[in-house]
Order: structure tokens, then sequence, then C-alpha cells
């Protein structure tokens, strides 16, 4: 029982402290997501429209998803020169594991689109660009978002490791409350981190049915469908 | 130009130019093929699976380039058009609708005219118009492709095709995916709407009959991609050139064959005419149960029944006629006449459309059992 009410009485009297780390944690998660996403796609059609390459690059982003993330937030401030404890490192790290995930979903989902409808779009007179970022790219989207999902829980948890080098997230939370052996902050860092991921995951939920209004429309035909229909033949 | 000024008769729509497509490193898909497809007419390009229908249809607007040969579209080589704006000059429908499952039916409609750039309010409401020519409620224009039947969709395609009022529209095998009484329904409509519209339509089957009910002209493809024979459906079903076409086209196909057959040998029996000065004269009288009214320069305007005579004193007050059956028609057409004529007496007239007489019913019927016969007995000594 003291232990719930250390963990309620941690809050208040920290609340400047969690809203830092929340809004610096946030920022490395989300920002990976969105460049990912931007660099992800262009990648995964230009991998499709050109075989060979498209497969050296599918196997080369499996490749990079192997590397430790410790490993990567240590190595790139030597190739970017930037300093050990800023975010930008994981903000790039998260980045590239993005990519190298969300272009194989992403592949997937372009190559998935029925093939009578894509023929039609060339039949109709779009222009290859027009119809990737009007008829492909829409269509792709649940296949997308389930990759993006994936990835916003996978970051919200990977982002806590940058803690251990230094970079300001709610890992901090567990790396302190570790030194100082001090429970309630690690539970208040586990507490709040889940919160996040919830809430993000929510977030693409809603994102989703936005986008894919088509999706949930029936096809079981109802009442008055029917009726239109009857209409339609007697006409 | 010149070579195109050589010809004779007006400019066709669409030309093909010793045309041959070889798919890589395999037989000719297309070989050498030279055609000219009327304006404003259906032409039917019909033969079995594999035979290069849809390459052919393909090349017309890009999709699929030739290895050889030109292809003109109103006498401009379309090699040397952009391809997206070529294609949107051309209205293209599908077996599979290929309609955009995001897109509400409205937005689907809408799509061509979208890409040239027409306002979204005005390239819907044009859509919405649309929906109502190819015989579908306006409320459906919400709803997505998926909410609609097989038959609906297929509508929804011809109204996308339909929607820049393209000269051209191109059909590959739109209605072969749907159940026969809706595609019969779908035929009905095509031949409705082209008499309003009056396109160029390219389409493409592999159904004989379905090619003879809509061509104005039908080309048989043979496999190899080879055209066996191009010319009327009548012609394709009475004199076939050659074993492939007349297999294709099918010995057990009596009844449609006969309907295409020449009316010859109908008797044209005399009937007792009136003509419409005589009409308001009470001294002219008529004999039979049935005179026929006709002008001065001998063409019929309609039926005076013996009982009506009297108070019948100008052509508006006359039984309206039927259709009427010029000598050489079809043995169709005979009865046709006969059947809707009020009389029961089908009017016959001479080409410059002057009765000559009149055939009836049951002597068509006639006709009709006894070549039916003859051709039954035709195809049990071949089989033999
Ligand atoms: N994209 C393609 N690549 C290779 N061969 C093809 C392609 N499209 C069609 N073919 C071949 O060309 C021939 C003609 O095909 P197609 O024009 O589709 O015939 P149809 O429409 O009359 O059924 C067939 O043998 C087919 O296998
Ligand atoms: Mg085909």
């Amino acid at each position: 029982m003291d232990w719930v009410q250390g963990i309620v009485e941690y809050i208040p009297a920290n609340a400047a402290l969690l809203r830092e780390l929340t809004g610096n944690h946030l920022v490395q998660s989300i920002l990976p997501i969105v460049f990912g996403v931007l660099i992800a796609v262009p990648l995964a059609q230009i991998a499709r429209l050109n075989q060979p390459a498209g497969a050296v690059m599918l196997t080369a982003s499996s490749l990079l998803y192997t590397i430790p993330s410790l490993a990567m937030f240590v190595f790139l401030p030597l190739v970017l020169g930037t300093s050990i404890l800023s975010m930008v490192n994981v903000v790039v790290a998260l980045t590239i594991y993005a990519v190298a995930l969300l272009m194989r979903s992403t592949v997937d989902a372009l190559n998935s689109i029925d093939d009578g409808v894509r023929q039609a779009a060339v039949a109709m007179g779009y222009t290859p660009l027009r119809r990737f970022l009007t008829v492909d790219l829409p269509l792709s989207v649940p296949v997308l978002i389930a990759g993006v999902r994936v990835i916003s829980v996978t970051n919200i948890s990977m982002v806590s490791v940058g803690a251990l080098i230094g970079v300001p997230s709610l890992g901090r939370l567990f790396t302190d409350g570790l030194t100082r052996n001090y429970p309630e902050q690690i539970a208040v860092g586990i507490l709040v981190t889940l919160l996040l991921a919830l809430v993000l995951d929510l977030l693409l939920v809603l994102l989703e049915r936005g986008l894919t209004p088509w999706t949930r429309a029936t096809p079981a035909r109802t009442a008055r469908a029917a009726a239109l229909e009857a209409r339609t033949v007697a006409a | 130009m010149t070579s195109l000024e050589q010809s004779s008769g007006p400019l066709p729509m669409i030309r093909f130019n010793g045309i041959t497509k070889t798919y890589d490193g395999g037989r000719p898909a297309v070989d050498d093929l030279s055609m000219d497809i009327d304006r404003g007419r259906i032409t039917v390009f019909v033969g079995p699976s594999g035979c290069g229908k849809t390459t052919s249809l393909r090349m017309i607007n890009r999709m699929v380039e030739p290895t050889s040969g030109t292809i003109l579209l109103d006498g401009q080589d379309v090699a040397l058009q952009k391809a997206a704006e070529l294609r949107r000059s051309m209205g293209y429908v599908m077996q599979s609708s290929g309609l955009m499952p995001h897109r509400s039916v409205i937005d689907n409609i809408a799509t061509v005219p979208r890409l040239n750039g027409v306002p979204r309010a005005e390239a819907r409401a044009r859509a919405t118009e649309l929906l109502d020519v190819v015989g579908l409620a306006s409320e459906l224009g919400r709803r997505y492709p998926g909410q609609l039947s097989g038959g609906q969709q297929q509508r929804v395609g011809v109204a996308r095709a339909l929607a820049a009022d393209p000269p051209v529209l191109l059909m590959d095998e739109p209605f072969s995916a749907v159940d026969p009484v809706v595609r019969a329904e779908l035929q009905e409509e095509l031949l409705r709407l082209q008499r309003d519209l009056a396109k160029t339509i390219v389409f493409v089957t592999h159904d004989i009959d379905e090619a003879t009910i809509l061509g104005d002209k039908v080309a048989v493809f043979a496999v190899g991609g080879r055209l066996a024979q191009f010319a009327a459906p009548e012609e394709i079903l009475r004199a076939p050139v050659d074993d492939f076409v007349a297999g294709f086209v099918g010995r057990d196909r009596g009844f449609r064959h006969l309907s295409f057959q020449q009316g010859d040998h109908v008797t044209v029996h005399p009937i007792e005419t009136i003509e419409v000065d005589q009409l308001a004269d009470p001294t002219v009288s008529v004999r039979s149960a049935w005179t026929l009214l006709v002008d001065a320069d001998g063409r019929p305007h309609g039926w005076v029944p013996q009982a009506t005579r009297g108070s019948i004193a100008t052509q508006a007050d006359a039984v309206p006629g039927g259709s009427l059956y010029t000598r050489g028609d079809t043995l169709r057409r005979a009865l046709d006449a006969a059947l809707s004529s009020p009389s029961g007496l089908g009017v016959a007239v001479d080409d410059d459309g002057r009765a000559i007489g009149v055939v009836r019913a049951a002597e068509v019927f006639e006709l009709i059992e006894r070549a039916r016969l003859d051709r039954g007995r035709a195809d049990h000594n071949t089989a033999v």
C-alpha cells in the first residue's frame, strides 16, 4: 500500500520533470515514424520498379534491422559528428529501423493492389506519379499503418535505451531509479511508457479509420441497397 | 496525309496499318493486322481466348506498344501522342470493373474529367447525370464500388468511360463476368446509348452471339493473332470465309442463322389500296376488310378497316401500320412486318419505299420451319 501511495505522491511532486521527459520521449518516438514513412514509401516504389536493385535494398534493410540499438546509439555520433547526448542519434537510429521495417511491408502492400484497378488507372490516363500518389498509396494505407503501429510500440520502448548513454527520455526514470534504488520512480516510468504506447496506438487506429472509410462500407447488401437495386433493374 | 487521301471513303476513326505485336521471344500475339474502324459504329473483335483481341485493343490507347506497324487515330499516328493524354481521349471499360475501391461511385465516374482539370463540383455534377444515363439511381453515387452488384459495377464502368465524352470507347469483355440475364440487359442498354451517342466503339468479346447482337461490323480473330474475317455480322454468319470462322460461328446455330437468311422467296400478295386524296371522296368504296392507305407516290401510310371507312377522312385518322419489309430483307424482318401490322399483313415495299403488296405471317413461319429442317438435315449429313 505504501508502494501505491509512493507512486501517487511521486507524480505531482515531479510533474515538471515528468512533463519534460515525456516530451523528449515523444519527440524521439514520433519523428522516426514520420521520417521512416517519408523515406520508406518512395524507396519501396523504387524497389518495386527496379527488381534487381529492389532485392539488394530489401536484403540490406533486413541486415540493418539486426544491429543492436545500443551499438547504433554509440556508433552514430561518430558518423554524424553529433554529441553522444544528442537526441538526434536516437532519432536517426530509430528512423533507420523504421525504414527497414516499413520498406518491406510497403512493397507487399503495393504488390497486393488488385491488378484490375491498376490497369484501369493506366487506361484512364493517370500519369505514373499521380497514380502512385492517388491510387496506389491510399490503397496501401491499411498495410502501411499496420507496420507503423508495430514501429510506434517498438520505438516507445527503444527510446528508453538511449537513457543508458545519457540521452534524456522516460528511460532516465529507470536508470536514475536504479542507481538511487527508488522503485516508485521506476514504476512511474513503466506506467507512463505504457500509457504513451497505448495512446499512440489508439491515435494510429483512429488515423487509419479516417483514411480508409471504404474498408468499413459493408459489401453485404442492406435492405435499402436491395431496394435500390430492384428499382435499377426495373428502370 | 497523302496515303490517307488516296484511300476511298471517309477517314476511318481508327486504322490499323500492318500491326504486329510479339511479346518477348514468343510467337506473334497479333500478326500483320490491317483494318479500318468506322466512325460512330460498333466494331466487335471476336475470337477464342488468346488470339490477340485484348492486345489489339490495348495498342489503340498505347497500353501495349506494337512491335511494328502504325495505328492512326483520326489520321494521326498514336505513337506520336502523349500516352496519358491519348488515353484520356478514349473511354475504357474492362471485364473486372476496375473501379477504384477507395473512391465513391460518383468520384469514380468523375475520374477522367478530374484528370483533365475539371473542377470537382462540376465533374461530380456531370457524374451524377451519367448515373441516370446508365440507369442507376442517384443514391448509389455515394456508395463505394464494393457495395454494388456486379451488373451495377459494370454500369458505373460504362459511365466512367463516358464521363469526358470521348469520341472513342474501348470495351474489353465488359459484360463477360455478369450473369446472362444482366448481360442481355446491358447489351440492350449499350445499343440504346449508342443510338443517342454514336461513339466509335471497339468491343472485345469471345462470344459470337454477343458479337452479332452488338456489332455493326465483326472482326473474327483466329489463333495466332490473324484476322480471319472482317464483315457485317449477317455476312459472317451466312458466308464464313474459311473453316476456322465456320467452326467458330458454329453449326448448331440454326435459328439465328435462319433469321439472317434472305427472304427472297417469301410470297408477296397483292393488296387493295386507297390514296390519301380519295379518303374524303364518298364515291370511292372499299371491299377488303383492310385497305392500305398510300400517298400519291404509293408509299404506305397506315390502314383503313372496312368498318370505319366512312369515319376516316384524313391520313391522321388511319390505323398506323407496322414495320416494313423490303424485298430481299431477312426472314426475321418479314416476320416482324407481319406480326407488327394491325391487319396481320406485313407491308412489302420496293427499294424506293413504294408498297408492292403484303406478306402473311403463316407463310413466313412455314419458310423458317422448312429452312430449319433443311439445315438440320445438312448438319446430320456432315456429321455422318
Ligand atoms: N503482357 C504479356 N506478356 C506476354 N505475353 C502476353 C502478354 N499479354 C498477352 N500475351 C500473350 O499474347 C497472346 C494474346 O493475348 P490477348 O491479347 O490477351 O488475347 P485475347 O484477349 O484474345 O484473349 C496470348 O498468347 C497471351 O498469352
Ligand atoms: Mg482478352
